[in-house]
């Protein structure tokens, strides 16, 4: 069964926009996309929208729907009120380029900065091995489906722009799979101090309630990462513990 | 060109936001929960009485340091740990046992990482709710500065875990009084008071770290690697619950102090198997 339902959706771009109002029928069973789809079918076919597997697996279709970021092939129609009106914008911290469709390229430009992984010498019979106790953390983090959501209601890029001192909670995810992995050897933790900014993060978890691959972003990536910076530069027994047992190995 | 600012659609200001829901709720209660709760611990914290009746001892006044037995309500002397309230103790300030200890707690509360998100959003407005437009600020700085306090956070752990046992011995003693074993209603909140605390200290971010999150490989040997590995995963699973464990234990402690001050001032009767 159809019903009309109405859209503001915000078309412009970088020179500026505005919201246009859109009445379409919506077949039972929809998402948000479907919707979007509908509209550039039947009423405005310039209408520009990045999607790709209307599967929630390739985080392509990040948009903002009633001021909430949230994947539009996720979201269900069925999820609001009958008579409401679904405002949908393009993420707020990247900028436009079209309608909904964002410049999410400074992203990849902080994947670049993370040293990639270092495995460890191989064991004795030339193997590598690992336990599946020591996976299971990691793995979480490879759920993460790049769809930047996290990275868009983090306050820190969204509001305070500081796109130069933070990298996000994407990458400190990113950071946290590899530091955590039992074979890697490289070490990020003064980098994810310094240029990654891992203490401009409070923690306030908003990166965790978007995410819709649900990774614990902040209980098991940057809180784990923000502990072990402390033991490496601000817990004082740690560091006394440190000074005094490698003076004793160099004597 | 319009200003970048309102790109897509997004306005500027201060909690500025297209939500239709009421994004506004949950740091509302916070801030009541957490203001009714600061107000109540000030307050009781200053009176310097009515916080032992029979064998029950206020967990806001406990461990009692030092003990001032003129003071109505006031624990025995034999109670206190080091003896009669010192003649250092400035005289604008009441001989209260509570204001020797409450540091203590209140460190561990205040560098938790759940408050923080609670606080950070609730007082500090950065943001108040999620994509919900935070306070302007300069220059935000997070974590740094003046809040690079918050790293010592484990260090008000080891301060929590020994209080735990305190309360539990307190909560012991609750069951005895001149030597009889009994219960009262007294004995039962001071023992539900001293596990909400256990519960909510054991899920601690940074004891989960230092019990086993440090460590990129459980396999440090047979033994240790699979201890390390169990403890990690049981704090793990208390630490998923650490919010709820967090109100629990807050609203637990200042009604446990609540009950303990009625019963000493006599304004209600505690039923017992003593008495």
């Amino acid at each position: 069964m159809s019903s009309r339902r109405n859209f503001r959706v915000w078309r412009g771009d970088r020179a500026g926009g505005e919201f246009s109002n859109y009445a379409i029928e919506v077949d039972e069973g929809m998402v948000v996309l479907d919707a979007i789809h509908r509209i550039q079918a039947e009423q405005a076919a310039d209408l520009a929208v990045r999607w790709n597997c209307k599967a929630g697996k390739c985080g392509s279709c990040s948009v903002e729907i009633n001021g909430k970021p949230k994947l539009s092939c996720m979201t269900r129609m069925n999820s609001f009120a009958p008579d409401a009106t679904i405002s949908v914008q393009p993420l707020k911290a990247f900028p436009v380029i079209k309608d909904l469709v964002s410049d999410v390229s400074w992203n990849y430009e902080q994947n670049k900065k993370i040293p990639p992984f270092k495995p460890r010498a191989r064991g004795a019979d030339g193997k590598h091995r690992m336990l599946q106790r020591d996976v299971d953390r990691v793995q979480e983090f490879r759920k993460c489906i790049e769809c930047y959501l996290c990275q868009n209601v983090c306050h820190i890029l969204r509001d305070h722009d500081k796109k130069n001192s933070f990298v996000g909670p994407r990458f400190m995810i990113r950071l946290a799979s590899l530091e955590m992995h039992p074979l890697d050897s490289a070490d990020r933790l003064p980098a994810i101090k310094g240029e990654f900014g891992s203490g401009l993060c409070n923690i306030t978890r908003c990166c965790t309630e978007v995410c819709p691959e649900h990774i614990n972003i902040t209980d098991n990536g940057i809180i784990p990462l923000k502990e072990r910076v402390v033991d490496r530069f601000y817990d004082p027994l740690l560091w006394l513990a440190c000074k005094f047992f490698s003076a004793n190995r160099r004597s | 060109m319009r200003d970048t600012a309102v790109q897509g659609g997004h306005e500027i200001g201060f909690a500025a936001n297209l939500r239709g829901d009421a994004w506004w709720l949950a740091p509302l209660l916070t801030f009541i929960g957490l203001s009714a709760f600061g107000i109540y611990a000030t307050w009781a914290a200053f009176q310097g009485g009515y916080y032992w009746h029979g064998s029950y001892l206020s967990p806001f006044y406990s461990p009692p340091l030092f003990i001032d037995p003129a003071a109505p309500g006031a624990a025995p002397l034999s109670h206190a740990w080091f003896g009669a309230w010192p003649s250092w103790w400035p005289k604008f300030l009441p001989a209260s046992p509570a204001l020797l200890i409450l540091i203590f707690p209140l460190s561990f509360r205040a560098t938790c990482y759940y408050y923080r998100k609670a606080y950070y959003r609730a007082y500090f407005a950065t943001p108040p709710a999620c994509a919900v437009t935070a306070l302007p600020q300069k220059d935000y700085r997070g974590e740094t500065r003046l809040f690079l306090i918050q790293n010592l956070h484990r260090y008000a752990l080891y301060a929590a875990l020994v209080f735990i046992f305190i309360l539990y011995y307190d909560a012991f003693a609750a069951f005895f009084r001149d030597g009889e074993l009994g219960v009262g209603v007294g004995s039962v909140v001071l023992l539900i008071n001293a596990t909400l605390l256990a519960l909510y200290t054991m899920g601690c971010h940074s004891l989960r770290h230092l019990i086993g999150g440090r460590l990129d490989s459980f396999s440090c040997g047979a033994v240790c690697g699979k201890l390390s590995h169990t403890a990690w995963k049981k704090v793990s699973c208390l630490n998923k619950n650490h919010m709820l464990f967090a109100w629990l234990s807050l609203f637990w402690v200042g009604f446990t102090d609540f009950y303990v001050r009625l019963a000493a001032m006599g304004v209600i009767t505690d039923f017992n198997t003593w008495d």
